[in-house]
């Protein structure tokens, strides 16, 4: 198992925003992640990359405990992350973003991940804009300026929150080819989205969450298949 | 594929160029300069250097300190104390005053960094209040009223010997000369250091905390240390200045030390006109500064009012400053940092 929780908890004030969360994640796998707004997808991601501490559970990350980790050590022990809004570094360049992610994120020098940051920003279609400050990108860029800039980290688990939404059709054929070609090198992914089709085409396994809780892990097809899904997450009566 | 890095511009090739030639005649300035004119170049010299390191702490750093002076007051009183009581020579205790200023920022940094945004800035003022309050208490260097370095210090001091008959000059004009060419030194050293400091890797993730501390934290920047280590160099350069400017002086108080004015509204100052995070700003700022000083000196109060319509004048319409207005306009940087991908000369983009 690359990653496990054993119940996580987590509250703001009187708001249990994650409850008692238990799973595992095997070396590998892609899983999405589901559930209406304002389930605690969020929260749960900013509890398994250190950015918020949870009240109560244990988070482990290759069989190391890192409940009490910071975000910055986590990410060097191989934990990178998309944020559900872009949050560039707006004053560096796209190129810029990246040299920091790879030189931090590994402890590397600059001349050490110069092409590795070239060979990303290609991969990203997003050579072009290499020299252009992150705070002028558009929507669509930004995003994958988010996946840039955690690849460059080379996480062994890479979290992706919400990175297809907004946009198009053809722009989300473009980025589920790059995710599917992470995950092919063997990283392990966990992927919260609404665009569900995007979702399933990479996914092994899809988790549910309402209200902090888990209601449903396993096959997509069983799950969406699942008469409880169905009602809570689309809104259907059955 | 061979992409490469390039940061250098053909702008900041002649401004090296130029810069180079101005550093020859500053060096050489006290050949042919009034000793009016070495003061002067002192005060504009040791200003900078002040507004270099605060630039560094507010500009890069996002920590706006309004109590450097404890720096500059704590790295003088190191200076008189180690000449004073442990006959130290006042140009050796200059170091002594970097290593003053960086035992009580190293308490403040404990203190300060629990506390954000406004709360650190007063928080500063409030420990620097505490520093000088103490000193005066301090009998032997004159508690209150303070004290004068011991003539046999200053007349014996390194270097002042060999400067009066290079010169031909008398013991106070060589003492001049000297802290002149010290603060010079420095200056450079400082700029040269913070510029090498901005285009390493360090430099890189002082800019992302700047622009996002939780992302910057999830890309493995250790933002914390990047804090400590803006907060303690610049208290060092800042007590060395302190010591520095107080040697040149020969004379202290605590009130003068630890002036608010002095070493932090007057460096705000020229660091917010000039223009924020830049190295130019602060350059352009003390030269600003040092000219409506001498036009206004016979105005009093009238003197600082100015100034500080002055400020509020420029924050509101060019918030980045006069530099940061030029260089907007015309993209032009003397100290570039930016790395620029450039593509590899085949390829056709």
């Amino acid at each position: 198992m690359i990653l496990a929780l054993e119940n996580v908890s987590k509250s703001f004030g009187a708001l249990t925003v994650t409850d008692d969360v238990t799973f595992e994640v095997p070396q590998g796998q892609a899983l999405g992640i589901i559930g209406p707004n304002g389930a605690g997808k969020s929260t749960l991601f900013n509890l398994i990359t250190g950015n918020l501490r949870s009240d109560q559970g244990s988070i482990h990350f290759e069989g190391r405990d890192v409940t009490r980790v910071s975000a910055m050590e986590r990410c060097l022990t191989g934990i990178g992350r998309s944020f559900q809004i872009p949050q560039p570094f707006e004053k560096l360049t796209v190129f810029e973003n990246l040299v920091v992610a790879a030189t931090h994120g590994r402890n590397l020098s600059e001349a050490a991940v110069l092409d590795e940051c070239a060979d990303i920003l290609l991969r990203t279609e997003l050579i072009g804009r290499a020299n252009t400050p992150a705070g002028q990108l558009s929507l669509l860029e930004r995003k994958r300026l988010e996946l840039s800039r955690a690849m460059a980290t080379q996480p062994k688990l890479l979290l992706l929150d919400e990175i297809a939404g907004g946009l198009t059709e053809g722009e989300c054929q473009a980025l589920i080819a790059t995710i599917k070609d992470i995950h092919a090198q063997g990283v392990t992914i966990i992927w919260i989205e609404h665009v569900l089709h995007a979702l399933t085409s990479v996914v092994e396994r899809l988790l549910v969450l309402d209200f902090g809780k888990i209601i449903g892990i396993g096959e997509p097809d069983a799950i969406m298949g699942s008469k409880e899904v169905q009602e809570i997450y689309l809104g259907i009566e059955v | 594929m061979a992409y490469t890095v390039q940061t250098r511009t053909r702008a900041s090739g002649i401004a090296a160029i130029i810069g180079a030639g101005v550093l020859m005649a500053l060096v050489c300035l006290p050949l042919f300069a009034s000793r009016s004119l070495i003061q002067d170049m002192f005060l504009i010299l040791t200003m900078l250097v002040l507004a270099q390191f605060w630039n560094l702490l507010a500009g890069y750093g996002g920590l706006v300190s309004i109590g450097q002076q404890a720096f500059v007051g704590m790295g003088a009183y190191t200076l008189f104390g180690v000449v004073i009581l442990g006959g130290v020579d006042p140009v050796a205790a200059i170091l002594f005053s970097g290593i003053g200023a960086l035992i009580i920022a190293v308490p403040t940094a404990f203190f300060a960094f629990r506390l954000n945004g406004a709360y650190f800035a007063i928080g500063t003022w409030v420990i620097a209040e505490v520093v000088r309050l103490l000193v005066a208490q301090w009998k032997t260097l004159g508690g209150g009223t303070g004290t004068s370095l011991p003539r046999e210090a200053t007349r014996e001091m390194w270097f002042v010997e060999g400067i009066e008959t290079l010169f031909g000059v008398r013991s106070a004009a060589a003492r001049d000369i000297l802290a002149y060419w010290l603060a010079l030194a420095l200056a450079v050293a400082t700029i040269g250091g913070i510029y090498w400091l901005l285009r390493t890797r360090r430099g890189l993730a002082l800019a992302a905390v700047r622009d996002n501390i939780e992302a910057a934290k999830s890309v493995g920047v250790d933002a914390v240390r990047m804090k400590w280590v803006v907060f303690l160099t610049s208290a060092f350069g800042t007590g060395l200045t302190g010591g520095l400017i107080y040697m040149q002086k020969a004379r202290i108080s605590p009130d003068a030390a630890f002036s608010v004015t002095d070493w932090t509204a007057y460096v705000i100052f020229i660091v917010v006109i000039g223009g924020i995070g830049t190295i130019e700003g602060p350059i352009i700022g003390v030269l600003i500064f040092f000219l409506l000083q001498s036009l206004l000196a016979d105005f009093g109060s009238w003197y600082l009012m100015t100034l500080g319509v002055l400020a509020i004048t420029i924050m509101l319409v060019a918030p980045r400053g006069l530099w940061g207005l030029l260089s907007e306009r015309t993209g032009l940087h003397l100290f570039p940092v930016r790395r620029r991908l450039v593509a590899p000369k085949t390829s056709e983009t």
